[in-house]
């Protein structure tokens, strides 16, 4: 077998740019808890790379990528058995041939598995007990993610059979972890004092250097995603670029005229929700429409955030307005703005004369990805909560996460 | 001997300490604490939801002098921390019945 050496030195350094968007996310939660929970929020990210790194490689890239069945993997490939040479992995023949090696592959999603039940941290955040997180994640990390993956990413999956776009994991990873930090949130509870009592951030010099990390990171997220280096990685790099940029604008625009002040975490809060609904459309649409996805985005997610006050549920550092809204809003715009003339495997979308069509499918593999996501989660984190509890002692949410959890403080007086 | 307490804003503390040395004080003690009075605190807004941050940062100066020097460091106290605003902060007088020095086993004026 031979493999593009450009293709593959790109998606393997994006690998590793992938993977450091998780301490990223660490950072960018981090500084938003409170002191007593910040070693909280790091280990529990941290702790991410570590569980699911041996879980994709035994069995979670098998169920993702392995097998003929439109709706689950299967099991050949548990324990990368054969892997490192197959020619290739199955669905991946004709248009979608891989020109990198298997390993390759295997290694880079492998970080999209990661950072996946990590973002679910921000909405659980001060009171969720590590033990019953670990099993969670773990769980969430063989069920979970390998379907909605194998549905929408895996060319036997039903979701692409369908015909619906999702370049770099608007669904898989945005929509998925949304619809998740909202079943978890809403069998943890509230946190003890909300909403009466503030919790501002406690370091958001941390939050701004999680984005500063998450935005570098993203260019091997989206333009990785190419699976090639060529124009279609540079289409989706400088897509991700533009809709970071406008996102952010557009949020502090509507946080100046609503609340009176642009703010630091606006800018963080405005670039990472344009991150988010770029993510679907990197490698499908072109010309100015990443500014207008970004900055659409920004808006409604700003919109978004007064929707858990207004319902009572305790989504602590809006997860659900910043990635499942963000995540919905990308994935329904690529809907308006595909362009077959950037890539001629994607399709039109209303604007560039494919009609509806296209919409209806976006629609179809957002639901689709929430309602999956949403109950087997639920679910499991209800069995959970009837075992071993998920929930933290009231003692222990007021000693913080960081002493009652792992007996370390961050910060010696 | 008297302990002169004063709680100011953070910024003037240069001012303070400089004044304070130009009128004989030997020593203070400075410390950061946080504290209502007339001037309340202040609203923040993180994502757009308010907080109000009812504590306002100030620092608290601690020093003991000779009966006969109150006048003089009150007076460099006032001057030097003042901006006229409100929040500028206050300042008291208690007495203090024993001073000594640790290392000598000095008392009263001596220990100053």
């Amino acid at each position: 077998m031979t493999f593009d050496s450009g293709a593959t030195a790109w998606v393997l350094v994006s690998a590793a740019l992938v993977l450091f968007m998780t301490p990223g996310l660490a950072f960018f939660y981090g500084g938003m808890v409170r002191s007593k929970n910040v070693l909280g929020m790091l280990m529990q990210n941290i702790f991410a790379m570590g569980l699911i790194t041996i879980l994709w490689a035994t069995v979670g890239f098998s169920l993702a990528f392995g097998g003929s069945g439109k709706y689950f993997g299967n099991f050949d490939f548990m324990f990368l058995k054969d892997v490192a040479n197959i020619p290739n992995f199955p669905g991946y023949v004709d248009d979608f041939a891989l020109i990198i090696p298997p390993l390759a592959f295997v290694v880079y999603q492998m970080m999209f598995a990661i950072i996946t039940p990590a973002l679910i941290t921000g909405a659980t955040a001060d009171r969720m007990k590590f033990s019953a997180y670990c099993i969670l994640i773990g769980v969430w990390a063989v069920v979970v993610y390998p379907t909605v993956a194998h549905w929408v990413f895996s060319p036997n999956g039903w979701l692409f059979q369908e015909g619906a776009l999702d370049f770099a994991g608007g669904a898989v990873v945005h929509i998925n972890a949304g619809a998740a930090a909202l079943a978890v949130v809403l069998v943890l509870g509230k946190r003890r004092g909300w909403p009466r009592e503030a919790m501002p951030p406690h370091n958001l010099p941390f939050t701004i250097l999680g984005t500063g990390i998450l935005w570098f990171g993203w260019f091997g997220f989206n333009a990785g995603s190419a699976l090639a280096a060529n124009g279609l990685a540079a289409q989706a790099l400088i897509n991700t670029q533009l809709a970071a940029a406008s996102g952010m604008i557009a949020w502090l625009i509507i946080e100046k005229i609503k609340a009176g002040h642009a703010t630091t975490l606006g800018a963080a809060s405005g670039a990472v929700a344009g991150l988010v609904a770029i993510t679907p459309c990197a490698g499908f649409v072109g010309g100015m429409a990443p500014i207008a996805i970004g900055a659409i985005t920004g808006f409604v997610c700003y919109l978004c955030l007064t929707l858990k006050t207004k319902f009572g549920f305790d989504d602590s550092l809006d997860v659900i307005a910043v990635h499942l809204i963000g995540g919905l809003a990308g994935s329904l715009l690529l809907g308006l703005f595909a362009d077959t003339a950037i890539n001629s495997l994607g399709a039109d979308g209303l604007f560039f004369g494919g009609g509806s069509s296209l919409l209806g499918k976006q629609a179809l593999a957002s639901v689709a990805t929430f309602a999956f996501s949403f109950i087997v989660t639920y679910v499991v984190a209800k069995i959970l909560d009837a075992t071993i509890g998920i929930r933290v002692t009231p003692e222990n949410e007021l000693i913080g996460l960081d002493q009652s959890q792992h007996a370390e403080t961050a910060y010696q007086a | 001997m008297k302990l002169i307490t004063a709680v100011v804003k953070p910024f003037k503390l240069d001012d303070v300490k400089e004044a304070l040395k130009g009128a004989g004080v030997q020593g203070i003690t400075v410390s950061e604490v946080r504290g209502f009075g007339r001037q309340g605190g202040h609203t923040e807004t993180y994502r757009g939801a308010e907080y109000n941050i009812d504590f306002v940062p100030k620092v608290r100066i601690e020093m003991v002098v000779h009966d006969d020097d109150v006048e003089k460091t009150i007076s460099a106290l006032r001057t030097a921390a003042s901006t006229g605003k409100i929040g500028d902060g206050k300042i008291w007088v208690t007495n203090a019945e024993r001073i000594i020095r640790i290392r000598t086993g000095e008392e009263g004026s001596d220990a100053l």
